[in-house]
């Protein structure tokens, strides 16, 4: 009679047990993997990239001014010559684009050739409200679709803020490319790769500006830290009201617009 | 009958831990614990022969392909991934060490001083070297071996100044098909101190957007300096002096308040009464008023 029916401190003994080994099954899960990610952490402080350069007391980010753009498109001439990016108007770490929005409320938007030889003054049918232009890069985000989707590990973020592209571990399966909400990715016709602007990681390891920026002929494009207090950047985004692109996403990008209109995506 | 059910489960619980550790306080033995591990594997043997043949065979199957996966998993995956992150380390290292193009606005200073300080005093001294000059770090190098561009022609500077609607207003811009069209932009032009061969005649030299929307406008014959007074400095150094913009209502009434006499087929209103919060270009347009 005492085993039909089973006793309340039975029972609780039961729970305590189970909550016990509940509780130690999961810290045998989850503490090896906290152990292991706080022992990176602590490696990257000390990486050492090239010739002295640590990523860990870095974070880049860029600012364009909408306002200064003269869409000449020095900075995609200079982004092909420095990164060997081919000739080919499809192929574009960085691009420039024309916003001209017409008075009936039709949006034109076009890049030819990236905009590599500036754009020609061909009028559209409706009268202009207002034109701009808007350089295009990799956004460089903080949560990076493409790095989540990348099924090797060959894209990835480093310490200082910038998304890189492994490509000799890169198999070419483009699902990056698919992933990336700003068309800044392509697959190189050569290597068969995924490639994609890096800030120009190979000059500003080195202490030099991107390309781009080195090129631009009205300072439309700033580069520096974003969280160090003497940056150009930080001046930027403390002067200027500033937007990024396709907030909405969440991808938190390191690419800053000041003069950024309602029509640009 | 729970009430006594509890202290008989407790007591029997306490005394079997105490039994436990009383054993291995008292007769635990290195030997007899070796002599069963010996013991376990043997009757694992044994129980590994009660297994009927198939599973047998599946296991060994599973454990080849087990050991072949990871196998090929430490072959495949390279040495430094992980390292840091998802990623392969030195990855980062190979990127970093590409060569560079462009060797910087700074280090064109060590040769060129003169230039450089020419270029520094004009407008284009944010303007870096390399932007008409082409990638200059093989130059830097060797100066024999890198050849750097230098646009004499007509290709190079209509690439900033030819005019575009989009383009920033006061940036100065040309129609390089009505400019001068056969000769090379460098004839009249020191590309290092751009100032133009004489200074501007015409307004439109600069304010090309706003000069072809004027001139299909009603104001059309009127002059940009009927409302705006530029400095003659202004031509030389638009930025430090500006020119005016009328500040009153009072001014566009100069012709349109319709108490202003002989000024027939002039659109008119009547200053005091019409929008009177207003200043004239909140809603109007300048440079084309909608009466077109």
């Amino acid at each position: 009679m005492n085993r039909a029916i089973p006793s309340v401190t039975d029972k609780s003994q039961q729970r305590r047990s189970f909550l016990k080994t509940l509780a130690l099954s999961f810290a045998a899960l989850i503490i090896p993997g906290i152990v292991v990610a706080r022992d990176k952490l602590d490696n990257i402080k000390d990486w050492v990239v090239g010739d002295g350069y640590r990523p860990a007391d870095h974070r880049w980010g860029m600012g364009l001014d909408i306002s200064k753009c003269i869409g000449c498109g020095r900075c995609v001439d200079a982004c092909k010559k420095e990164n060997n990016v081919p000739l080919e108007p499809f192929f574009f770490r960085t691009w420039v684009e024309r916003y001209r929005i017409l008075s009936k409320g039709e949006t034109l938007i076009d890049s030819p050739g990236g905009a590599i030889d500036s754009f020609r003054a061909d009028a559209p049918e409706d009268t202009v409200l207002r034109s701009f232009f808007v350089p295009k890069l990799c956004n460089q985000c903080e949560h990076a679709p493409c790095v989540q989707v990348c099924p090797v590990g060959a894209t990835f973020s480093t310490p200082d803020g910038v998304v890189l592209v492994d490509a000799e571990h890169c198999v070419g399966c483009r699902y990056c490319i698919q992933a990336c909400p700003y068309g800044a990715r392509f697959l190189h016709p050569e290597t068969r790769t995924a490639e994609k602007c890096t800030f120009c990681y190979h000059r500003v390891t080195k202490g030099l500006a991107p390309a781009c920026v080195e090129a631009c002929p009205t300072q439309a494009r700033v580069f520096g830290e974003v969280e160090k207090k003497a940056s150009p950047l930080v001046r930027f985004l403390r002067m200027n009201k500033i937007a990024v692109l396709k907030p909405f996403l969440n991808t938190k990008p390191q690419v800053y617009y000041t003069g950024f209109d309602m029509e640009v995506r | 009958m729970p009430e006594e059910t509890l202290p008989l489960s407790v007591s029997a619980r306490s005394q079997e831990s105490e039994l436990a550790l009383g054993w291995i306080m008292n007769e635990f033995d290195p030997n007899t614990a070796l002599s069963s591990v010996g013991r376990f594997f043997r009757r694992m043997l044994e129980r590994w022969k009660q297994f009927p043949e198939q599973v047998k065979r599946l296991t060994v199957l599973l454990g080849v392909v087990v050991f072949a996966l990871l196998t090929a998993r430490t072959m495949l995956v390279p040495a430094d991934f992980g390292k840091y992150g998802h990623y392969r380390a030195s990855a980062v290292d190979e990127i970093a060490a590409l060569p560079i193009q462009y060797a910087g606005h700074e280090i064109c200073n060590e040769c060129h001083d003169d230039v450089v300080e020419t270029k520094a005093a004009g407008f284009h001294k944010n303007v870096g070297c390399e932007v008409c000059h082409g990638p200059a770090a093989a130059h830097t190098e060797d100066v024999e071996a890198g050849e750097l561009l230098a646009p004499r022609g007509r290709e190079g500077c209509p690439l900033c100044h030819e005019y575009l609607p989009s383009r920033p207003t006061g940036f100065p811009q040309i129609v390089s098909a009505s400019h001068n069209p056969v000769k090379p932009c460098i004839a009249c032009h020191e590309a290092h101190d751009p100032k133009p061969p004489e200074t501007p005649k015409e307004c439109s030299a600069c304010h090309a957007t706003i000069a072809r929307s004027k001139a299909i406008s009603h104001h059309a014959y009127v002059a940009c300096t009927r409302c705006h007074e530029a400095p003659d400095e202004h031509k030389e150094d638009p930025r430090s002096f500006r020119p005016s913009k009328p500040e009153a209502r009072a001014f566009c009434a100069g012709c349109h308040d319709d108490d202003t006499a002989g000024k027939e087929g002039i659109p008119q209103i009547d200053q005091t009464t019409h929008e009177e919060r207003y200043v004239c270009w909140q809603c109007h347009y300048p440079h084309l008023p909608e009466a077109q």
